[in-house]
């Protein structure tokens, strides 16, 4: 029985590398607490297994050798409290051995103290928002794979469902700190390399902390369901050396101003409708289709709506300002006063909305200032 | 014991009157029993959508919206329609029989309790043609997404979930009554078969939860309809008050899903090894205090939600604790086997691949414990293997393998043994293929309830569509089985199993309409 054990042991020590490259397990990640949290995860895995090995071994043993069949005597005996006690004492002390290890890493998980960089993570229904506290630079981060490719009409890029068009840039070798919130339902941020998964809840903020050791790109996705495109937000996170990190602080920095500026220009129709398509297809086509159709008893139709080719103030109002109610988000707070003008140029001139009308972003933006 | 010419008399009703105002146990057990295996029907439907719609990546069979009422639907059908029921209906036929009672203790409560059922599963069902959809938030239904963001179905889905609730409690009533005052002369708590231990101690959490998921459901009600802000932070209100509220509820719901199971095993390990049951003294002890525990772990599934650090760690010991008398019991079915002289006839088959999975799941559920762990396993595949294992080969294998055993007594006809078998070992290979490979997807990180998935899990999602599809086809077997067991099987003898014991195999078979009128003696002799 014990080299049959040692066997099996060996067997299984030996088989973790190639598992991992099937992706059959749990990544090893990129910083000290993803790989102790893995190492708990293999200790306890062994130890299960071992159990799972000496249980069924017994079962299994009679169940051959106690067989009718085989003119087996059914013994009387029904109870031991010898045995009893020390199969209730022997999982106890397992369990205290697996439980100091893993105190240990989540005592060092719940410290945030201390960090470098502070990023607020906000959860949109379905987006994320990054915000770097202090340095005036928030974006969102949108699923970047194409219709075409989730509904089959090309073919998929390796890393499709997992690609996003404005990656979290963070410096390595410093200490990050997360803020979690979210702007609507319970959202969960998760990336497996770096160990985090942390709910972002409406009205609180939960904090989690990372180091990472590898410059890279990580790749991780929402874990708590969060309505129809609960699949489809997924997150990056590009560690790059701290000097790279900050020139892409200062480029971001730099675009966030041109944006202002550009929202003092005059735009034509041709600049809005083009803008306004691919705002129109990040944000708007999840709900309300990349058609304009809707979908029926959720999500009212663009595509003929009254308040589309209606009065241009109502259009605006409910852009601007949205209707919470009803799940349709205040895009005043999430797009710049450019992008509103031009997704709703868009939707006042395509499919039957033919109104003819142009919304220029100053418009726009003197109706945001106003609020 | 009642002679055959005396029952007659007191036969049931003709026609179908008979099944809406009958108030005898036996008849009510089978219409739970039935009615389970419908909506086991009904939820594995819903399954074959989820498995289809992910056999491959893309979308391609339903869209998101839909996909979400599935996985939704599927899981309040199977907790509620089909497992809940099946054990109650395993309760209604055996708890008179094996206590030497003549009925449960109130008939008219029982005959409500199920007729309760097939109303509040057709308004759940309705919604499903209702303007936006049926509930789309999960069966553990998070507040916001179940309450500001809900389609308007959700109002239906709560008075469905009361109803239930209303049902499950009556019927725990029903059990705890029966069991205190109903019992044969001589038989004391500790004589009683570990079937009814568990089910006595199983009614007592219904007794202790249903109304918690009431209070939660109707919390929900308040916010959407009333305005109020239980769960809403912008109005005072916290998310998270709805998740702890939830899992007091579901946690110990998750034990009375297995609990009578762990009954029906203790009863039919014995009697194919001829041995009587080891360590009953503990087995009952073992059961009360995994009851007993299931109040003090719920936050275990909330390891993410952002607790303080002692929280988590309270949590996560009592958790792992959970692991000790549930290794008791696993320990204890073990040791009965062990010389003993066994047979495996189907009922024998099912009840061993029930404490082999169902030790499979409690292993996954010991790693899940592990708090900083949990943080990688959580809201992923491997979280939906681990509640499977227990949940199919666990509860569902339970009740398939106290049908096959019951069902000769029942009914008077034997089930044919070649086709047992076949049915075994299929589902056997379609459980495991279906769920073993969802621990691989869940640790690679593919999160659970989404319709379409990152291309590296492919593979593994097509073997376990193929699984699911197995599976469920062969669940027709057993329908098949049944029904000719009833039809055509072989007149089945006074004792079907050379190494059962009990009262409720003192009765003749097929069990007449009333057995027990004159309570049989146990005890001292």
């Amino acid at each position: 029985m014990c080299r049959l054990l040692h066997l099996f042991s060996l067997a299984l020590v030996l088989t973790p590398a190639p598992l991992l490259a099937l992706e059959f397990n749990m990544p090893s990640g990129v910083t000290d607490t993803s790989q102790s949290v893995f190492n708990l995860h293999m200790t306890i895995f062994y130890i299960c297994l071992a159990i799972a090995v000496v249980v069924f071994g017994v079962m299994f043993w009679s169940i051959f050798h106690h067989r009718r069949s085989r003119g087996a005597k059914a013994a009387q005996f029904h109870g031991s409290v010898v045995v009893e006690i020390i199969w209730t004492i022997i999982p106890f002390l397992i369990l205290v051995a697996i439980a100091i290890p893993a105190t240990t890493t989540l005592s060092d998980m719940y410290d945030a103290s201390e960090s470098d960089v502070d990023i607020q993570v906000t959860g949109h229904q379905w987006k994320w928002h990054y915000k770097y506290i202090g340095e005036d630079v928030d974006f969102f981060s949108i699923l970047n794979t194409s219709r075409e490719e989730i509904e089959n009409r090309k073919k998929k890029n390796p890393n499709y469902l997992l690609e996003v068009d404005n990656a979290l840039v963070v410096p390595t070798n410093k200490k990050i700190r997360f803020l979690f919130t979210s702007n609507d339902v319970i959202h969960a941020w998760w990336v497996p390399d770096l160990a985090i998964k942390k709910d972002a809840i409406p009205g609180f903020i939960n904090e989690s902390w990372t180091r990472i050791k590898e410059p890279g790109l990580y790749r991780g996705q929402c874990a708590e369901l969060c309505g129809k495109h609960h699949a489809f937000m997924p997150i990056e996170v590009k560690a790059v050396p701290e000097a790279s990190y900050l020139a892409w602080l200062e480029d971001q920095k730099a675009a966030k101003l041109a944006e202002a500026a550009s929202a003092e220009q005059d735009w034509s129709m041709d600049q809005l409708m083009t803008a306004g398509a691919t705002v129109y297809e990040k944000n708007c086509a999840v709900c309300h289709q990349a058609d304009g159709s809707g979908v029926a008893g959720a999500f009212p139709a663009l595509n003929g709506s009254a308040i589309v080719q209606g009065d241009k103030a109502g259009h605006l109002d409910i852009v601007v300002n949205g209707k919470l109610a009803k799940g349709m988000p205040a895009f005043g707070e999430q797009l710049s006063a450019v992008d509103i003008a031009a997704v709703i140029t868009y939707e006042r001139n395509s499919w039957d909305n033919q109104t003819g009308d142009h919304v220029s972003p100053a418009e726009v933006q003197t109706l945001m200032d106003k609020q | 014991m009642s002679a055959h010419a005396e029952t007659a008399h007191h036969g049931p009703a003709s026609g179908i009157s008979r099944w809406i105002l009958t108030t005898n146990h036996k008849d009510i057990g089978t219409m739970y029993l039935v009615f389970s295996l419908l909506m086991l029907f009904v939820g594995g439907s819903m399954a074959f959508v989820i498995r289809a719609e992910l056999f491959q990546p893309g979308l391609q069979m339903v869209m998101p919206e839909f996909f979400n009422q599935m996985t939704t639907m599927h899981g309040l059908i199977m907790v509620f329609g089909a497992v809940m029921p099946a054990f109650v209906g395993l309760a209604n036929w055996q708890i008179p029989l094996m206590i030497g009672a003549p009925d449960m203790a109130l008939p008219r409560l029982n005959n409500l309790s199920f007729w309760i059922l097939p109303f509040a599963f057709a308004m759940l069902l309705s919604t499903l043609l209702m303007p936006g959809g049926a509930p789309d938030f999960g069966w553990t239904f998070y507040a916001p997404l179940s309450t500001t963001y809900a389609p308007p179905s959700v109002t239906f889905f709560i008075f469905a979930i009361h109803m239930m609730g209303i049902s499950s409690i009556l019927g725990a009533i029903n059990v705890v009554v029966t069991i205190f005052n109903m019992r044969a002369p001589g038989m004391k708590l500790m004589d009683m078969p570990l079937f009814v231990w568990t089910w006595l101690i199983t009614a007592f959490l219904l007794i202790a939860v249903m109304p918690v998921l009431a209070a939660v459901v109707t919390m929900m009600l308040m916010d959407v309809h009333f305005g109020t802000s239980f769960f809403n932070a912008a109005g005072g209100g916290d998310p998270v008050l709805f998740q702890h509220v939830f899992w007091f509820f579901a946690h110990p719901e998750v034990y009375i899903m297995v609990l009578p199971a762990f009954g029906v095993i203790s009863q039919i390990v014995p009697t194919f090894a001829r041995k009587p049951l080891f360590g009953y003294h503990s087995m009952v002890y073992a059961t009360a205090a995994i009851a007993v525990m299931s109040f003090i772990v719920w936050a275990h599934h909330m390891f993410t939600v952002g607790m303080p650090l002692a929280g988590e760690l309270f949590f996560m010991y009592t958790t792992m604790l959970i692991a000790v008398p549930t290794g008791v019991k696993v320990f204890n079915w073990i040791s009965t086997m062990f010389r003993g002289s066994m047979t495996f006839e189907t009922p024998m088959l099912f009840a061993i691949a029930f404490i082999v999975l169902f030790t499979i799941g409690g292993l996954s559920g010991l790693m899940l414990a592990i708090a900083p762990a949990d943080f990688q396993y959580h809201d992923t595949y491997f979280v939906v293997a681990h509640f499977h294992y227990v949940l199919v080969p666990g509860s569902v294998f339970g009740i398939i393998a106290g049908v096959y055993y019951w069902l000769p007594k029942w009914c008077g006809k034997m089930y044919d043994e070649k086709l047992g078998q076949w049915h075994f070992w299929l589902s056997f290979i379609g459980v495991n293929l279906t769920f073993f490979p969802m621990h691989f997807v869940g640790l690679a990180g593919m999160p659970r309830r989404i319709p379409d998935y990152a291309l590296q899990f492919a593979d593994f999602n097509m073997i376990t569509s193929i699984g699911a599809f197995l599976f469920g086809t062969t669940q027709l077997l057993f329908v098949y089985i049944l029904i000719k067991t009833v039809r055509s099987g072989k007149p089945a003898e006074q004792l079907p199993w050379d190494g059962a014991q009990g009262l409720e195999w003192s009765v003749p078979t097929p069990a007449p309409y009333h057995t027990f009128s004159t309570p049989p003696v146990v005890g001292d002799k």
